[in-house]
Formats: C-alpha cells, sequence, structure tokens
C-alpha cells in the first residue's frame, strides 16, 4: 500500500488550516461594500400575515431596505420544491403545499421568514428587524404527528386535504397477511423514533454577490453539494442561469444531511442583493439553526413480525406516520419510503414484508435527511424488534439474530434492495468476541452486588449507501441522478490536481482523495491537489451525502486516473521506444517491466504538454474527466454490542463498554474511518439518551438552543472498541461500500436494548433520560 | 462607541468598537481573526474560546470593553512560526478534528485544561473538563486521546525550557 497509499493511517492535509484558524469559513468571507441580512421571522406556528409595517424600520441607522414575502412572490422567484416524486397506494401523487421563500399569507411553523431587513451591519438589521411590525391573525396549530391526522386537526395545505403528504406502501400485503396466518409467534412491538436537529457546529450561512454589468451571481453558501444548489436555484426558483451563478462551497462546518438543501435564506440573499445592488451577507444563529435547519427522524411506527416455531422470521408489517413539519423539504419524500422501508429487512432472511407509511404535515420546522436518513428509523426498528422477540421467544438474542441471519448472496429482499455481499456472522462474532459476551452473566451478577442494573445490547445493522445508481432512483421518482463526476489534470511539472464533484466538510477527502493517486502512481501525496467546492472550478458534482464520496466519487477519481494513466503510458512506451503493453507504473516513474529503462511523471507530462514528440495523432495535454454511475448501492452492515449501568436510585446510565465491529469493505484510511465510526455512533447515543427536538401541543419550539437541546458533550460518551471485519464491495472496483452514517443507523437500538435488558422493561422511548428511566424502573 | 486597548497574540492594538460590542466580534470583524468562531450564542459550545491573561473564557460572552487592558491570545496565536503547538500537533496526530469548526475552541480550552492540571490528566478528567466545548463530528474519542497525548508532550517541552 505505501506509507501514503491506500489502507495508510495518513494523518490529514487539511488540518493545519484548520488547527492554526486559517479554515475559511462562509462567515469568514468579507466582500467589498457587503450588507448584512436578518430575518423577521414568525412567533407564530400556524398564522395569516395580515400586514407588514416596515416604515419605523426602514427610518433606523444604516437600514437599506426591507424586504417582503409579497415582493419574492411579485418577482416570481419560485417557491421551494421536493425533489423526488413519491406517489400514494391510490395512484395519486405526493402533496406538496407551495412554500414561498419568505411567506406572503400564511406562515405554518415558528421561524418561518415574512421579511428581511438589510443593513450595513449585522447589528442593526439586527435592530431593525424588531422594529419590522408584522400582524398576525393566530390560527390553531397542530405539531403532533397522530393529531395531525384526527379529523378536525387544522389544516396546514389546501394542496392536502387531511394533512395527508401521501400514503405509501411497498412490498407484498397478500404474502404477509399469509405469513402471519400460521405464525407460530407474533411479537408487536410501538416506537417513536425521536424528532432530532442535526446541530453542525456552524450555522448556516450565505453570502450573495450580484454583478449587475455581467448579470451574474455568486453566492458562497454552507453547502454540501453546490452543484446542486446551482442546479435548483436556476432550474426551479429563477435566480439565474446556470451560467450566470457561481456557487461556492468553502470550508463547511460540519453538515449531517442538513446542508444538503437548498434554504429560503440563499434565496433571499440572492434576490436581496440583485434588488439593493451590493453583496447581502446572512449569518444564522443557533437559534435560526434550531428553527429552520431541516431536522430529522420523527416517526410513529407499530410494527408486528411473525415467527415460526423454530424461530425464523416469516412475515414483517410495519406502519409508519411520519411527520414531514409544515413542507416537503428537497428531499424529505425519499426519507421515510425508500431510504427506509427498503431497509426493514435488516440483516435477516424475510421472505414477506408489508409497510405503509403515511406522510404527514404539521406546523414544526421541516423534516428531511440527517445522517443516516430513513436508515436509522428502519435499523432501530428491526433490532428493537428482534430484541423484543428473543425476550418474549426466550432465546438469547445474539443466537435469534444468527438464526435469521441472510448468508447466501447475493441477496434479493422483498423490498427493492439487493444485497451484494456481506459475511453478519462475523461482525457479530468480532463484536461478542470484543465486549466477552459470554462473561457479561458474571459481571451482571457482581454488578447487582454492587446494587446497579447491568444491561447488554446488540444492534446488527445494515444500510444502503453509495447513493445511487441513477437508472434505479429514477425509477423511484427521484428528479437526479446520483452518479459523480472527476477530473485529473496533470500539470506539465507532473503535480497533480483531483477536481471532484465530491465536498468534504469534515470527511477528509483532501488526504484519502491523494491517498488513490499515491496508489496508483507512487507519487507522493504533497504532490497532489484536490480542488472542490466551486461550480466554477469543478464542472459538475452531486455532492456528500449517503455515505457516497469514496463509493462514488472516488470511483469517478479512479476512472478518470485509468483513462489519464492509459494516454501517459502511450507517451512513456513512445518516449522509450517500447510497447505501451510493457509500460508498469511504480514510485511515480513509467518502466519499462523487466527492464531498467524508466521515465519520470514529471517527463512525462512536459512531453504531454510541449508536444514536441508524441505519438502520431495524439492530442498534447495531460487532463481527462470521468462520470461514474454506480450499479448498485452498497451494504455497509455490522454489529454494536453496548454493555452499560443504570443507577435504579437515580435513572441514569453509565457506559462500560462499546463495540463496534463493522464491515465497509475496503478501507482507504482506517484513521478516518474510525472517524467516522466515532462521530456517527455519538449521534446514535444522542439519539437513544439525550436528544429530542420537542414542541408544544400548540407547534411552539421547546428545545431552540443549546441551554434546552441536550447534545451530547465529552462526560455523557465513552471511548469505543472498533474493529472491522472485511467483504469487499463487488458494485464498485475500489470494492469500498462507505463509512459515514454507520455509527448512527446501528448505535440507538444497541443503547436501548442495553437499557431495557438492565431494568427488565421492555418498553422505553428515547431519548431514555435518567427521568424517563427512573419512571420506567418503578412504574407499576 | 470606545476605544478598547488590549493586546492580541502578542501586539498593542487599539480598537474603536460600539459598546455593545462582543470580543468575538472584535477579534473576527474588527482585527479579521476568523480562526475564533461563533457557534451557539448561549455559552455552551465554546467554539468561541480564547486565552485572556493566560485563562480559558468565552469570547463571545464577554464585551470587547470588559477586555480592555487584557491580553488575549487566539488561536491564531500559539505556533512559534511554523512550529505548532504542543496540543495542536497532538489534535492533527491523533485526528482530534474532522470539519474543523469546534477546533480552535477545543484547542484553547485544552491548553488550559492542561495548565490548570499541571499535566496531571486522566480520561475522566478531560471528559468532564471539556464539557463547555461541543464537538458534532468526532464524538470526542480521538479529542480526549489528543488531549491526553498533548499533557505528556507539553510537560516535556515545558521541562526542556
Amino acid at each position: 500500500m505505501g506509507v501514503e497509499g491506500i489502507g495508510a493511517r495518513v494523518v490529514r492535509k487539511e488540518d493545519k488550516r484548520f488547527i492554526t484558524g486559517k479554515g475559511r469559513y462562509v462567515d469568514d468571507i468579507k466582500l467589498v461594500g457587503m450588507t448584512h441580512a436578518h430575518f423577521v421571522r414568525s412567533p407564530h406556528a400556524h398564522a395569516k400575515v395580515k400586514g407588514i409595517d416596515s416604515s419605523a424600520a426602514l427610518k433606523m441607522p444604516g437600514v437599506i431596505a426591507v424586504l417582503t414575502g409579497q415582493q419574492i412572490v411579485d418577482d416570481k422567484v419560485g417557491n421551494l420544491i421536493c425533489g423526488w416524486a413519491i406517489t400514494s397506494k391510490d395512484g395519486s401523487p405526493m402533496k406538496m403545499g407551495a412554500w414561498p421563500a419568505m411567506a406572503p399569507e400564511t406562515v405554518r411553523f415558528v421561524g418561518q421568514a415574512v421579511a428581511v431587513v438589510i443593513a450595513e451591519s449585522k447589528n442593526l438589521a439586527r435592530d431593525a428587524a424588531e422594529a419590522v411590525v408584522v400582524n398576525y391573525e393566530e390560527l390553531p396549530a397542530v405539531a403532533d404527528v397522530q393529531a395531525a391526522i384526527k379529523s378536525g386537526a387544522p389544516q396546514l395545505h389546501p394542496e392536502a386535504p387531511g394533512n395527508q403528504v401521501y400514503d405509501w406502501v411497498i412490498g407484498d400485503e397478500g404474502a404477509t397477511d399469509a405469513a402471519f396466518a400460521k405464525a407460530a409467534n407474533v411479537v408487536k412491538l410501538d416506537v417513536t423514533n425521536n424528532r432530532l436537529a442535526p446541530n453542525a457546529m456552524e450555522p448556516r450561512a450565505a453570502i450573495a454577490d450580484y454583478d449587475a454589468a455581467e448579470e451574474h451571481f455568486t453566492l458562497y453558501t454552507t453547502s454540501q453539494n453546490p452543484h446542486v444548489a446551482r442546479l435548483v436555484l436556476s432550474a426551479f426558483y429563477n435566480i439565474a442561469p446556470e451560467h450566470k451563478l457561481r456557487v461556492i462551497a468553502p470550508d463547511v462546518g460540519g453538515g449531517f444531511g442538513s446542508k444538503i438543501f437548498i434554504y429560503p435564506e440563499e434565496m433571499v440573499a440572492l434576490w436581496a442583493s440583485k434588488k439593493v445592488g451590493r453583496p447581502v451577507k446572512w449569518t444564522g444563529d443557533r437559534t435560526e439553526a434550531f428553527l429552520t435547519d431541516a431536522h430529522g427522524r420523527d416517526h410513529v411506527t407499530h410494527a408486528e413480525m411473525a415467527f415460526d416455531a423454530s424461530n425464523k422470521i416469516i412475515g414483517l408489517k410495519v406502519k409508519t406516520y411520519a411527520n414531514f413539519g409544515a413542507y416537503m423539504s428537497l428531499f424529505s419524500s425519499s426519507v421515510p419510503t425508500y431510504l427506509y422501508a427498503t431497509l426493514l429487512s435488516g440483516q435477516y432472511n424475510i421472505p414477506a414484508i408489508h409497510a405503509e407509511v403515511v406522510g404527514v404535515y404539521t406546523n414544526t420546522t421541516p423534516v428531511d435527511a440527517y445522517r443516516g436518513a430513513g436508515r436509522p428509523e428502519a435499523s432501530y426498528l428491526i433490532e428493537r424488534l428482534m430484541e423484543t422477540a428473543a425476550r418474549q421467544l426466550k432465546v438469547d438474542p445474539a443466537q435469534l439474530r444468527r438464526t435469521n441471519f441472510i448468508t447466501q448472496f447475493p441477496h434479493q429482499t422483498p423490498v427493492i434492495m439487493a444485497y451484494d455481499t456481506g459475511d453478519f456472522n462475523a461482525s457479530l462474532d468480532a463484536a461478542m468476541k470484543a465486549i466477552d459476551y459470554t462473561g457479561f452473566a458474571g459481571r451482571k451478577a457482581k454488578a447487582k452486588a454492587d446494587g446497579k442494573l447491568r444491561g447488554i445490547g446488540v444492534s446488527c445493522y445494515i444500510e444502503a449507501c453509495g447513493i445511487a445508481p441513477s437508472k434505479a432512483v429514477g425509477s423511484l421518482g427521484a428528479g437526479v441522478g446520483l452518479w459523480e463526476s472527476a477530473e485529473v489534470r496533470v500539470n506539465p511539472v507532473g503535480t497533480i490536481e483531483i477536481l471532484t464533484g465530491s465536498h468534504s466538510h469534515g470527511q477528509g477527502h483532501e488526504t484519502t482523495f491523494c491517498q488513490l493517486v499515491a496508489e496508483r502512481l507512487g507519487v507522493p501525496i504533497s504532490q497532489v491537489s484536490i480542488v472542490h467546492g466551486d461550480t466554477d472550478k469543478v464542472q459538475f458534482g452531486m455532492g456528500t451525502y449517503g455515505s457516497r464520496s469514496a463509493a462514488v466519487g472516488l470511483t469517478a477519481i479512479l476512472k478518470a486516473m485509468e483513462k489519464m494513466e492509459s494516454k501517459a503510458k502511450k507517451i512513456a512506451a513512445h518516449a522509450l521506444e517500447a510497447s505501451e503493453a510493457d509500460i508498469v507504473i511504480e514510485n511515480g516513474e513509467f518502466k519499462v517491466t523487466g527492464t531498467d529503462k524508466a521515465i519520470a511523471l514529471p517527463m512525462v507530462a512536459l512531453a504531454a504538454y510541449t508536444a514536441h514528440n508524441l505519438p502520431d495523432g495524439m492530442e498534447p495535454g495531460l487532463k481527462e474527466s470521468a462520470f461514474y454511475d454506480p450499479t448498485n448501492f452498497t451494504f455497509p452492515a455490522g454489529t454494536y454490542i453496548c454493555e452499560l449501568e443504570v443507577d435504579p436510585g437515580t435513572g441514569k446510565t453509565s457506559f462500560v463498554n462499546f463495540v463496534a465491529a463493522d464491515d465497509f469493505g475496503r478501507l482507504i484510511n482506517p484513521m478516518i474511518v474510525e472517524g467516522q465510526v466515532h462521530g456517527g455512533l455519538v449521534q446514535g447515543i444522542g439519539q437513544a439518551l439525550l436528544e429530542h427536538a420537542i414542541y408544544d401541543a400548540n407547534g411552539q419550539p421547546v428545545t431552540a438552543s443549546f441551554m434546552d437541546y441536550a447534545m451530547p458533550r465529552a462526560d455523557d460518551v465513552p471511548s469505543f472498541n472498533l474493529s472491522h471485519t472485511t467483504t469487499l464491495c463487488p458494485g464498485n472496483p475500489l470494492g469500498i461500500k462507505g463509512c459515514g452514517e454507520a455509527g448512527a443507523i446501528g448505535a440507538s437500538a444497541a443503547v436501548i436494548n442495553a437499557i431495557t435488558d438492565a431494568i427488565g422493561k421492555n418498553n422505553l422511548e428515547m431519548p431514555a433520560t435518567p427521568d424517563r428511566v427512573w419512571r420506567t424502573i418503578h412504574a407499576a | 462607541m470606545s476605544t478598547v486597548k488590549l493586546t492580541v497574540n502578542g501586539k498593542a492594538v487599539a480598537v474603536e468598537v460600539e459598546d455593545r460590542t462582543l470580543l468575538v466580534q472584535l477579534l473576527r470583524e474588527h482585527l479579521n481573526l476568523t480562526g475564533t468562531h461563533v457557534g451557539c450564542d448561549t455559552s455552551q459550545c465554546g467554539a468561541c474560546v480564547v486565552h485572556m491573561d493566560g485563562r480559558a473564557v468565552k469570547s463571545c460572552t464577554m464585551l470587547a470593553g470588559q477586555a480592555d487592558g487584557a491580553s488575549i491570545t487566539t488561536i491564531e496565536g500559539i505556533a512559534k512560526g511554523d512550529e505548532l503547538h504542543p496540543m495542536q500537533a497532538a489534535f492533527r496526530d491523533n485526528h482530534g478534528l474532522q470539519c474543523g469548526y469546534c477546533t480552535p475552541g477545543m484547542i484553547m480550552s485544552a491548553i488550559d485544561i492542561v495548565h490548570r492540571h499541571g499535566g496531571q490528566l486522566d480520561e475522566a478528567t478531560v471528559r468532564a473538563e471539556l464539557e463547555g466545548n461541543i464537538c458534532r463530528c468526532t464524538g470526542y474519542h480521538n479529542i480526549v486521546k489528543a488531549v491526553l497525548d498533548a499533557a505528556g508532550r507539553m510537560k516535556v517541552s515545558q521541562a526542556a525550557e
């Protein structure tokens, strides 16, 4: 692999700027003549906007403009869209309520913008925003998903009777009913998957700069996918045609899904920049993040699992109500459908599955993809069901899983996905060994003697990543293809630039992508640069989410590398008077195999650009590009086991050990992979123990700051014991499955299974706060 | 408006600011020291931590005027030229950062933690002491490793001085 090649634990190239304070995030950028935006946001969950009086604000110092929702509608800026079409079981299309960037008539969640103040400084804009008087007529509101579907509930959108987005089904209902009819045992479970706020540490921000002479916009924005932002802003929001809009996503301080979407604030900043003729900057504060960043999860589910007499699963029925919030965010419709129900087979051979998902509008912040996106909800449901079944059937939970593991690949599940490879027993074995599963009974007894309740919880997750084959997602309703593009530029002196449509906002692409180049060419990674995050530099790209950057983005780079190498070999063979087939690349040189004849990469590159002596008919230059469209999803899988203690006097949970055995296929940089797992695990543990975005019955958010929403902190979580088992992904040439979301997908079930094991009661909702655990222990 | 005189990263500066200006605004907006970040506005996340007269403070929670006469050190001021501070090096070597947004505050807090404990640190102490710094990327595992590693390096470098 070489010291910097594939598999090496290379420290990150990008770190130097971050540890020295030289990172360049959107809010760090200042443009000449820049103005500042502050939004006037609704304090009501549901209200009519009867009038907006800006006169006092406009008289305040430094105020340049106050712009309203009616003006943005009048200027024909498009409504926000959801880009994945889902069809209900009755054949009708999903019901998309109109979502203008600022509300001209009706607000439907607390925090929805109705106007924006543009001023000379951030403070002045904020002061003036408080002087904008909005006359609201309050309407009844509904925040709870089950309350919203009741007859007589307040109605959000005229387009969506009964607040229903869709009623979607998957699987074979008849076959599933038949399986249940012959079941020896049926296990039933009601599960709530708590709503989360993504909370990337960098709040969203945007700077829009309109050049009137060129009729050209530049947008600096906190995006995971700047090209997708440009596409949507151009094609649907009428901001500017693509060649007149440059989108730059510089250093981005975490995303976790929340920065995939194009939000009203970017649209308004662009529009306002043209209106006021100066650059406009908006930087959200943390409360705005809680109010307006798309939330995650928020499912209410009833599920039943049918077993035969030998404890084999024969059927699964699921009904889920998914809270969409007040509007359909960009990819929201796909999350509780194709990213959720298609993973309901878990790691198990389940011959018949039927799932129904009802999407529901409520007067809350819109919900969309958050790390894992649908797959954590599926994995949590299945792994809670398996644990519940083991308790009900009185069998060891690890053994029940083993009895039902899929062991033959490829495996076609009844819910679309075709798992390509895996070894679920191997990861279960590794995790059980790491935690000394067989010694647990002794440890539990010892803890009991000390007055503590000790529990162990298993979670065997699977996810579909490497998102995604364009044709497949197109057939399921996606409005975009999900390939990736790359370009390899070898400069005349032999240094290399890799342009990629993937976007790094913490994932370390500037290091791992260079490692592929080092692996193939034998050059040091210091000679390679990664260029990303700018639509003027990179031709196109679909961005980073769904654990796709290595499996899809890096494979695109590989394809471009192969083309470049092929041409370089021809040049080398010509220079060395050898056959192209005899040229091998080693240590930065092109060698004639079996001889000492060689030419260094810089000489090949120089030859390509001087073009004095190239093979007949060859174009000068050494630059190649590729688009790579995956052939299947990838299927990372693994087992997490958590051992913990509960103090019965306080309900407080303390971790004893947390082990993770993951199969991600080939690892490019194990250090970075481990970091991804650590972070994901803590987001999963956060969901299980701490985090909950809460609304009161009137739609008022109760948790809109870090004072109220419990983020995991260092002393809430343990260190982790990680290991890997490996089956290479057959779907891409590097054998990569992806690692970005696994921790968040698998961890929460392990924690809740462990706590419920410890306290001897099966029903416990997340987050399992000490208060909730204590009440559960002491409930009659 | 008031003039605030202070020393920032060893350089004396005098800045005319609105009285309500926060220390973090002075650093970021007036001195262009954008390594210090704002992550929450409620003193919870610690992305804004700098040193005032050698002690870690949250620069989003104090007025610039309160720093009048003080010596401030930011993330930009802890390396000696090209030589990284041992805490910076430990964060890099232990992969103690991902997106980098919380990192400056983490590093500034961590240096203060090591100083206050005289390098006598264990995992539980580091975790408890990092209570005022939130990271969403790393799960803290490698941050804790980095701080413990740096505590050792800082002891060695102090001994050498």
